[in-house]
């Protein structure tokens, strides 16, 4: 057993920030992020009919829709690119994302149980499902790979940056999945807004649509949203398209660091609260 | 060991009502509020203030580390907030509490378990919710298999395990979680006799380990055979804290005041309860007896349960139970039998007829729920005490030979 004598934890109203990033509870409760996380994977491959096809169906799902609506008959602009490989490649990372955000906002509110009976780290709850969520992306990027080099494509060296991609939009996604799943405890109407808030977003993300055609300097501007950055990232990383869109990521990366600042600065707020309203 | 474990100085508690009955919110109620606020003007601390219940208040008392301490009080006295506070899943609102060393709670049945994950992997999921390390479970792992009797099924689903196993499994991962200071909040209540022992057993291990326990149960004698000190709430407030026989016998002389009053000026009613209908009062009486609430042991009786109501769909669940709290027999109108009888005529009442009442002589309490529609409407632990008085079983007079327990049932004996 532990030698060190036990630490005095003194319990008094608090306001204020700083309880979520207590950095030595963090530090303590570590093994429960990982659990979980685990859990959270687990559990999504176990009980799934299609189990770890889904990862890959729904992006396939959505390419298939968009290339004959908006590549077809609509004949929007995918950069000289065939439309099912440019929305594709665009699919994969907003799939994670969008995940992500409906997932993290209700991580709370379906484990009320445990958040309104024991102390921890609460923050691991949206935490965990964006970790769980890199699975779905591992396995939807390599059929990515697979379908883009079948095509006749190569990537670029750009395809050594995609975990750097993938971490833009994990930070977003837990920024903005903290603070809806601690908006959700309080307000339970949240539930109801975030998947048309995720539809909103995603016709303001390009993925059926290039980023080229919106003109400067709203191009560079519009890179506010971070998933424009990872998204044009994507397509020059995995198809080899075009020049390195640095500027478009610069932007949407330092986005995502102040979303989630933002988004935990809230949730840290909040979070007292939890166990009476839960 | 010695130390201080807990100390708690003026700890203050206070529940914000309103909003709705569910304690949220929605964000549209909230931005018209806000929106009234802004153009309305209007008085808003005046309505906070008044909307708010301190289910804690000024409670100071300290426990030293090696102590095993019970806490009772009626239903909404504080004692699961103040495990809550302690805890830290909830903030204080005024005063402060110093808790020395790990605490550990055991949870109810299934919280913290996930139903699709394995045994295994909920051992080290809920080890995990509890602050253990990885490490310190995998080292455990073996003996909190054993103590929860689950080997067999380690790589079932909690989903497919009975709810006694997803209990044991519980309980012994808190129990080996070996935390200086464990919080158990009516968990020993579940699961089968055998287990139970095993798990007391168990606990009074921690306890001699010199580990801190806090307690809170309804059932009396698992308190008063684990704790040495009993703390009684009331309210929010430390009313009695002194050794634990004198805590519980104040504890019951309050139960029995309370049982006496007049039932509708109780608070501590059932939490789940829809209220449509209220007992108003609950009185057993002997058939053809005088006085209400004082039996002879073997006599026929009824149990008369005066409502404030009368809603379609009653149903009445009454359980006696004896000094100490532990359920002695219960009855349950949702069980029917073809010679149950409806009324049309008896109104906002419920009767409960026993061809013959075959307690031993003592003191014993009746706990009421009433449910209509499908839901509890009201539920009163102790709504009446009553007396049974030495009688008269199949000619046999009873508790003459200080018989143990609490039935007497009737009985012929051969003899060569």
């Amino acid at each position: 057993m532990s030698v060190q004598a036990p630490e005095t934890v003194r319990l008094r109203p608090t306001s204020g920030f700083g309880r979520v990033l207590s950095p030595r509870d963090l530090w303590r409760y570590r093994d429960l992020a990982s659990q979980i996380a685990l859990r959270d994977i687990t559990v999504r491959y176990r009980q799934t009919f299609l189990g770890a096809a889904w990862a890959v169906l729904q992006p396939i799902g959505f390419m298939v829709v968009f290339s004959l609506f908006f590549g077809s008959l609509a004949g929007i602009s995918s950069d000289g690119l065939p439309y099912p490989l440019f929305s594709l490649a665009a699919l994969v990372p907003w799939t994670f994302f969008s995940n992500a955000l409906l997932l993290g906002s209700d991580s709370l509110v379906s484990n009320s149980a445990l958040v309104s009976k024991i102390y921890f780290p609460r923050i691991f709850m949206p935490f965990g499902v964006v970790v769980a969520g890199f699975v779905d992306i591992a396995i939807s990027f390599v059929i990515l790979i697979a379908i883009v080099l079948f095509w006749g494509y190569s990537p670029s060296w750009g395809i050594l940056l995609v975990p750097i991609l993938v971490a833009i939009a994990a930070l977003a996604a837990l920024g903005v999945g903290a603070a809806l799943s601690a908006l959700n405890v309080r307000y339970r109407d949240v539930k109801y807004v975030v998947p048309f808030g995720i539809q909103m977003w995603l016709f303001a993300s390009p993925v059926a649509y290039p980023s080229s055609l919106i003109g400067e300097p709203w191009r560079l501007v519009s890179a506010i949203n971070p998933m424009v950055g990872v998204i044009e990232g994507f397509r020059w990383a995995t198809l080899g398209s075009g020049d390195a869109p640095l500027d478009l990521m610069g932007i949407s990366a330092l986005s995502a660091i102040v979303l989630l600042l933002v988004g935990l600065a809230y949730f840290d707020r909040a979070e007292r609260g939890f166990a009476d309203f839960v | 060991m010695g130390g201080v474990a807990i100390q708690t100085n003026e700890l203050g508690k206070r529940y914000l009502l309103g909003l709705n009955q569910r304690g949220y919110g929605t964000l549209r109620e909230s931005l018209v509020k806000a929106g009234r606020r802004h153009f309305g003007g209007g008085a808003k601390t005046a309505e906070s203030e008044a909307s708010s219940l301190w289910a804690l208040r000024d409670l100071s008392m300290t426990v030293n580390s090696g102590e095993v301490v019970g806490l009772i009080g009626h239903n909404g006295a504080g004692k699961s907030t103040l495990l809550k506070v302690l805890s830290r899943v909830t903030e204080p609102s005024a005063g402060w509490a110093e808790v020395t060393g790990r605490v550990g709670s055991l949870l109810e049945v299934g919280t913290g378990f996930h139903p699709e994950l394995t045994g295994r992997e909920n051992v080290f999921l809920n080890g995990a919710i509890l602050g253990m390390r990885r490490a310190e479970i995998r080292a455990r792992f073996d003996e909190i298999v054993e103590f929860a009797e689950i080997e067999r099924f380690l790589d079932t689903p909690v989903k497919r395990y009975s709810s006694g196993m997803a209990v044991r499994l519980a309980f012994a991962v808190a129990a080996y979680l070996e935390p200086e200071i464990l919080l158990v909040d009516e968990v020993l209540a579940v699961g089968d006799a055998a287990f139970q022992r095993k798990s007391l057993g168990k606990m009074g291990e921690v306890a001699q380990e010199g580990r801190t326990v806090i307690f809170v149960s309804h059932n009396l004698a698992i308190i008063q055979a684990l704790c040495q000190r009993g703390i009684l709430l009331e309210r929010g407030e430390v009313v009695v804290d002194a050794p634990i026989g004198e805590a519980i016998g104040s504890y019951l002389r309050t139960l029995e005041r309370a049982a006496s009053d007049d039932l509708l000026q109780r608070t501590d009613r059932d939490s789940r309860a829809y209220d449509d209908t209220l007992v108003r009062r609950l009185e057993i009486h002997e058939e053809g007896g005088d006085s209400a609430n004082v039996i002879l042991s073997g006599r026929p009786a009824t149990i008369i349960v005066d409502l404030t109501e009368e809603l379609p769909r009653m149903e009445c669940q009454l359980t006696i139970a004896n000094s100490l709290g532990q359920a002695v027999t219960g009855f349950d109108s949702r069980v029917s039998s073809p010679e149950d009888v409806h009324d049309g005529e008896l109104g906002p009442r419920i009767e409960c007829e026993l061809a013959s009442l075959p307690l031993l002589p003592g003191r014993y309490r009746i706990d009421v729920i009433v449910r209509a529609k499908g839901q509890i409407q009201d539920g009163l632990q102790a709504a009446a005490f009553f007396d049974v008085e030495p009688g008269v079983i199949a000619g046999r007079p009873a508790g003459a030979d200080g018989a143990d327990g609490d039935v007497i049932l009737p009985h012929r004996w051969r003899l060569p």
